[in-house]
């Protein structure tokens, strides 16, 4: 890392001291974030709910099928939350990792219906849609956005990026539609990833080596800088766990940012795919495609 | 992939049953369940073909020195030898714990 890479001001001491939240296991993510004591994992290894696919395919398939869901308190109130493994199979979501997905948050929203206020917090640590098992993958992803919609509307959804992995692909666009979207700056997030787009649409397109390229266009500084992110922390797990706590305590805002069409129809508009402003620019620029912003974030 | 079974005498019980590591690059997932039956049986679900021998070495030697009975399913996804005795030894002691 280069001298000019590191943020003035930086508090030496704190970095330091800090406890990474991306480099735990995806189920001491979820245990981190709740209150202590409180974490219950429900379809855990030993329920042995993993993917009929892998296998035939050559494939060895995980116990929990990569998705850990665990229900408990944030802030002492009922809350579940999801988290996805980043090492097992790139965060990839099958069919059972997708449906352990959809039905939490459909159980939750049920939950919220009987008069127990259930938040959702989502760890999306994936590439998307697991290659082995693509149809159903996708297939389990439009029930995800599914039951994301039917709950949002009752209680927040809380989507974190944390790691270098990032968000892509299907799963990005549950990410688009979390209540609040929480990233640092090592994480990305896009529907297509660098390596897609390159080989789809060629390299002066996109140049998938080019890390500076990638994280002025996908990282967490720049989606937090255009707010099509809300809140950028550090890779820390107190620091996480209070930016989730936070982004719970905003409830439920009256319009979702995936609702606003009109203001994100005003920022497409705003872009000219022939001439694209320089990533730093971006925010300057859209700035101006919408008038006085009032509740964008 | 390749499944390999295999079985070693063993007179220890564990206390409860225990879940470590991930299906990741150069690491495993064990499912450990301690059973009174004087056996320690062992699946192991590998994303490496051909090293049916160093399996075996490997976990003779484990349950040699810890002979916990019970069942262990392990997936694996190319761990050494050296991550697979560490995690074979973490899920015990979470057992014991």
């Amino acid at each position: 890392m280069t001298s000019t890479a590191i943020p003035e001001g930086t508090d030496w001491a704190a970095l330091l001291a800090r406890t990474s939240f991306i480099e735990l296991s995806a189920r001491a993510r979820a245990a981190a974030l709740l209150d202590d004591g409180t974490a219950r994992e429900l379809c855990g290894p030993f329920d042995r709910i993993e993917s009929p696919w892998l296998e035939p395919q050559g494939v060895v398939p995980e116990s929990d099928d990569g998705v850990v869901v665990v229900k408990g308190e944030l802030g002492g109130r009922p809350a579940v939350v999801i988290a996805i493994e980043q090492a097992f199979q790139g965060g990839g979501i099958g069919e059972v990792s997708g449906v352990k997905i959809a039905a939490t948050l459909s159980l939750a929203a049920r939950d919220n219906r009987d008069g127990t206020p259930t938040v959702a917090v989502l760890l999306l640590e994936t590439g998307g849609v697991r290659l082995q098992e693509a149809n159903l993958g996708l297939a389990t992803v439009a029930e995800v956005c599914s039951a994301l919609l039917e709950l949002r509307a009752l209680q927040p959804v809380v989507g974190v990026i944390a790691g270098a992995l990032g968000c892509f692909g299907g799963m990005s666009i549950a990410a688009g539609l979390c209540t609040r979207l929480i990233m640092t700056r090592e994480s990305r997030l896009g529907l297509d990833g660098p390596q897609v787009i390159e080989s789809e649409a060629g390299i002066a397109e996109f140049d998938a080596s080019d890390h500076t390229l990638i994280w002025s266009v996908d990282g967490g500084t720049q989606r937090t800088g255009t707010a099509l992110a809300d809140a950028l922390v550090l890779d820390d797990v107190t620091a996480v766990r209070s930016a989730v706590i936070d982004a719970v305590g905003h409830g439920v805002p009256g319009r979702h940012r995936s609702q606003r069409i009109d203001e994100l129809r005003a920022l497409l508009e705003a872009v000219d795919p022939a001439d694209p402003p320089e990533p730093a620019d971006l925010a300057a620029v859209w700035a101006n495609a919408v008038p006085p912003r009032g509740d964008r974030r | 992939m390749q499944t390999l079974n295999y079985e070693f005498p063993a007179d220890s019980l564990s206390g409860r049953r225990a879940h470590v590591g991930v299906v990741g690059s150069g690491d495993l997932e064990i499912l450990m369940i301690p059973e009174p039956t004087g056996v320690a049986r062992v699946r192991v679900r590998t994303s490496v073909d051909g090293f049916d021998t160093v399996w075996r070495t490997v976990l003779e030697r484990f349950f040699a020195r810890h002979g916990v009975a019970g069942s262990f399913e392990l997936n694996d996804f190319g761990a050494t030898p050296g991550v697979v005795t560490l995690r074979l030894r973490q899920a015990v002691e979470e057992g014991r714990a």
